[in-house]
């Protein structure tokens, strides 16, 4: 039951990349992305990781996709813009591609070296499990990456509004006279 | 033979239970949009549709065959593939949570063994859901998450200007929302020890509120809140300001495809009807049931999924009650209201939650 089901969504998301690679057009790149995410959530069920997919869903396909869409479609790119300044990246991209390929043959030839002792436990993908995991065993890793995203976010904040440390006095300056008004109206 | 009826049985029953509660749930937003209509029309002084059948009970499949029977328009210079996906993008994600409603208890008191090839052998229970699956508040939560797409990319393709505008302010608008709408759940999530929707119920039965509504009225009152934003109703229907944007995302829409994009809005009132009475009010929860009927028995189960319909229909009403008594918000006035109070709020009631366990575990 579960073999096909794999074949089907490893294909889906397979045609889905080749799609996203192929097409000039931004937005149909970003769509065909959103189907490989669908489809990767779609195997990591049949993986037994129901925890893994809805996130999958979640956090790539409902939130970071639709943000990347929303800047496709505010910034309405070109279709037809020549790649002629961009020739270096082919050269980058066969090597990565190579990388990736060479690293898929290699976790092919462990997996068949690996005997297959243990059944897998149907327990460990559940949402329990995940947390125990996480909050005891791999606390520390948590905590770090957590710490990480909040620079990000921190820092994503502050490139966007491109101001210096007296413009951003400024600006404080600014809103607190613009509050201090709007107490003395009422 | 034997073999093979036994592997495709439970397939079989398992698309019969999707068949009945798909028709349920269509049937419902049928009679929802009437509900609307009649309602609105009581709300402001009026009768509402009144000739299709008697009282105007056939309103809703008159109005259908219009839609089926239009002509099917799309604009010159629109994407065509993006334009037609949309609708199907859009009803598709509102449909698919379907799946995890917990529409009542399971049936423990019916012998199935009477089945013939034994299909009854070892069968306990039958669950009135198609699926209780261990992730089932993330699975909703991420599945309507997907249908933005439909109307970002239905602005983005019909290219026009009041389109794209309303694509974008309706797809803003619920990813703000999504948010508060999330960290409003943790609570539950949090008293439940679950994201299981059944487990969350019963989590409810053996606490001590018997609803979770009265240990997390914050947490409810932010989700009733987004919930009316992520459905894009009003007050928060700015996707389709109709003074300022003729109908939005949709206006190039015509047909079934406008069809499409109607019947997406209702299931997803729908849905987060469901998980507000499922997340706060006990879903099919009745206090005091298993006195009259033991648990598990035929006529307890008919009892409950009553009482889960019951509650939801309550729910439809209050959409349709709020639609006809507020005004609609500015567009900066409603994303500050999400950010900056709603997302706090919530944020708020998830510390609180987890002192007021700590403190409950400690003393």
């Amino acid at each position: 039951m579960v073999t096909p089901l794999f074949f089907l969504f490893a294909g889906l998301s397979i045609a889905c990349a080749i799609s996203l690679v192929y097409h000039k057009n931004p937005l149909y790149s970003a769509i065909s992305l959103v189907g490989v995410f669908i489809s990767l959530a779609c195997i990591y069920i049949t993986l037994a990781a129901p925890f893994i997919a809805a996130v999958q869903v979640l956090v790539y396909a409902g939130a970071i996709m639709v943000l990347v869409l929303f800047v496709i479609m505010l910034l309405n790119l070109d279709e037809d813009k020549p790649l002629t300044q961009l020739r270096y990246l082919y050269a980058v991209g066969a090597v990565f591609g190579v990388t990736l390929l060479a690293q898929t043959f290699f976790i092919f030839y462990a997996v068949s070296k690996t005997p297959n002792t243990s059944i897998p436990n149907t327990e460990s993908g559940l949402t329990m499990s995940i947390g125990k995991a996480m909050y005891t065993e791999y606390l520390l890793p948590v905590e770090i990456v957590g710490i990480m995203l909040l620079m990000a976010i921190v820092g994503s904040v502050i490139m966007s509004r491109h101001l210096s440390q007296t413009q951003i006095e400024l600006v404080k300056a600014k809103e607190d006279f613009e509050a201090f008004q709007e107490r003395n109206d009422y | 033979m034997e073999q093979v009826i036994k592997t495709v049985f439970p397939i079989v029953i398992l698309f019969t239970g999707a068949t009945i509660a798909f028709g349920a749930v269509m049937g419902i937003v049928a009679y929802t949009v009437l509900a609307e209509r009649k309602v609105l029309g009581w709300l402001q002084g009026r009768i509402g549709p009144n000739r299709v059948g008697p009282w105007g009970v056939l309103q809703p499949f008159a109005d259908l065959f219009k839609f089926i029977f239009k002509e099917d328009i799309a604009p010159d210079k629109s994407t065509k593939f993006v334009y037609y996906l949309a609708p199907i993008v859009a009803v598709t994600a509102a449909l698919i949570p379907m799946v995890v409603y917990p529409f009542g208890p399971d049936i423990t008191s019916v012998d199935w063994s009477f089945l013939p090839f034994g299909l009854g052998d070892g069968v306990k229970r039958l669950p009135l859901a198609i699926a209780q699956i261990d992730v089932a508040v993330l699975f909703v939560l991420g599945v309507t998450s997907v249908g933005v797409y439909g109307i970002a990319l239905a602005g983005w393709s019909s290219n026009s200007k009041y389109s794209l505008m309303g694509g974008l302010r309706s797809s803003a608008q619920m990813i703000s929302y999504e948010l508060a709408m999330g960290a409003s759940v943790l609570g539950v999530v949090m008293l439940a020890g679950s994201l299981n929707l059944t487990d969350i119920i019963h989590a409810q039965m053996n606490s001590p509120f018997r609803w979770f509504i009265i240990p997390q009225f914050i947490g409810f009152m932010v989700f009733l809140i987004s919930a009316f934003a992520e459905t894009n109703r009003v007050p928060f229907d700015l996707p389709e300001a109709e003074t300022e944007l003729v109908a939005g995302f949709h206006t190039e829409y015509s047909a079934l495809k406008f069809a499409l994009f109607f019947m997406a809005e209702y299931v997803n009132m729908f849905t987060v009807s469901v998980m507000c009475v499922t997340l706060f009010l006990g879903g099919w929860y009745v206090p005091g049931l298993s006195h009259i009927f033991p648990a598990g028995s035929i006529p307890y189960a008919a009892v409950s999924v009553g009482a889960f319909f019951l509650k939801i229909f309550a729910f439809l009403f209050f959409y349709i009650w709020v639609r006809g008594t507020l005004p609609r918000f500015r567009f900066d006035q409603l994303m500050n209201f999400g950010w900056k109070f709603l997302l706090p709020v919530a944020i708020a009631n998830v510390v609180l939650t987890i002192v007021a366990i700590w403190l409950w575990n400690v003393l």
